[in-house]
């Protein structure tokens, strides 16, 4: 399953998707837990019983603020919470 | 010349929606092996669905009230009174929905978003591969496979625009009964540009503006309808729609929005029988069915 988390509004599109079926034998122990800098990522079981990583939700609608310390407009570094995900479960919108 | 807004003392209640309980007369609910019950609490409506033998057999849909477990509590009641089934003659019960975790007699809780899935799969077959939840304050746009079983989701819960309050809103302004809106919105001579704000606030002075600059009511609730339907639209386009297309919630109801989506798409939305509000906690209650046949009855949890 694909997670959506995020919203849209006047300025843009900021979603944080999480393929869940990447995410539920995760090779690397939840390393996105610890790769984020603001520990927005958090594990639970989903309405299938599997355990997997989502956005905690009170970061659900504040992604554009909370995660511009990792995106400043010039020489934009790989994202600490994709870098940590080897399986390329993590995306985001912008 | 523009409809002069009714300015009496008495405030009809526009925006009330009809409420609404059922059950299967032809169906005895006491020849059954697996009753589970579904409560959908959601932020404006809630809703009790019993699922006999994996079948619909009643449900109750009304306004959410002041608290989550009150209005559970009432949402079962509705249904108690219609066909004498107490908690007791309950094998499972699962809350869905806003306040699913504050529904004081459930077993389980599960999203509205596996539940709405589910509860489409079974209202329009296992064809249904894209939905879209109109909710009361919020919007889902959700993928599921020929199970019911959820394999993409995006939910707008930020913002009012494109859900039921924001109906309500229009319905109140425009002092028009909610369940009128959808089809005097096409008795237009031609249809109107989408109010251009998403907001509901500022959508709602625009509307105002609209009135005074000369617009019919019936015009001003069309481009209303359209705003709305970009809007959901929009959402949908960013998990992308496939055949199969099913609509769930108190909006399904609204013509007006419905056939501007589908004109969007250039896809029909799926037809059922079933009231559309009811199917979130149909999918709860299909979930507890399940759940009954793998892990058998549970007692009753006394609230």
């Amino acid at each position: 399953m694909i997670a959506n988390y995020g919203y849209k509004d006047g300025s843009g599109e900021y979603y944080i998707s999480i393929d869940t079926d990447k995410c539920i034998d995760c090779p690397v122990g939840r390393a996105c837990l610890t790769g984020c800098p603001k520990g927005m990522f958090e594990t639970m079981t989903d309405d299938y019983d599997d355990e997997v990583v989502q956005i905690k939700q009170s970061f659900r609608r504040n992604l554009a603020y909370d995660c511009a310390d990792c995106k400043p407009s010039s020489n934009r570094p790989p994202l600490p919470c994709v870098v940590a995900c080897t399986p390329a479960a993590i995306k985001h919108s912008w | 010349m523009s409809e002069q807004l009714n300015t009496s003392d008495k405030k009809p209640e526009f925006w009330r929606w009809q409420e609404n309980c059922w059950a299967d007369e032809s169906k005895d609910w006491r020849s059954a092996k697996a009753i589970t019950v579904g409560i959908d609490v959601g932020s404006v409506s809630s809703q009790c669905v019993v699922v006999a033998d994996g079948e619909l057999f009643a449900y109750n849909s009304m306004r959410t009230g002041n608290n989550s477990p009150d209005s559970a509590k009432n949402a079962f009641k509705g249904v108690t009174e219609k066909t004498g089934l107490t908690l007791n003659d309950v094998h499972m019960v699962v809350g869905t929905g806003y306040g699913r975790v504050n529904v004081p007699f459930s077993h389980k809780a599960i999203t509205e978003i596996a539940c709405h899935a589910r509860g489409a799969n079974y209202m329009g077959g296992n064809k249904v591969r894209t939905i879209l939840d109109m909710g009361g304050q919020d919007c889902k746009a959700i993928h599921c496979d020929d199970k019911g079983k959820v394999t993409n989701f995006l939910m707008n819960d930020k913002c009012a625009a494109g859900t039921g309050r924001g109906m309500e809103v229009i319905s109140d302004l425009m002092q028009i009964p909610i369940a009128e809106l959808g089809p005097r919105s096409f008795e237009v001579d031609q249809e109107p540009e989408a109010v251009s704000s998403v907001c509901v606030v500022f959508a709602k002075s625009e509307a105002l503006g609209l009135l005074k600059a000369g617009y019919t009511k019936n015009k001003v609730i069309a481009a209303y309808c359209q705003a709305m339907a970009e809007r959901v639209v929009s959402l949908l386009e960013r998990i992308g729609v496939e055949e199969g297309f099913f609509i769930t919630g108190g909006i399904a109801k609204n013509p007006g929005v419905v056939k501007r989506i589908e004109k969007l798409l250039g896809i029909k939305a799926m037809d059922t029988k079933i009231d559309s509000q009811i199917a979130g906690a149909l999918g709860a209650a299909l979930f507890a069915n399940t759940l009954v046949q793998k892990q058998g009855p549970l007692a009753p949890i006394v609230a």
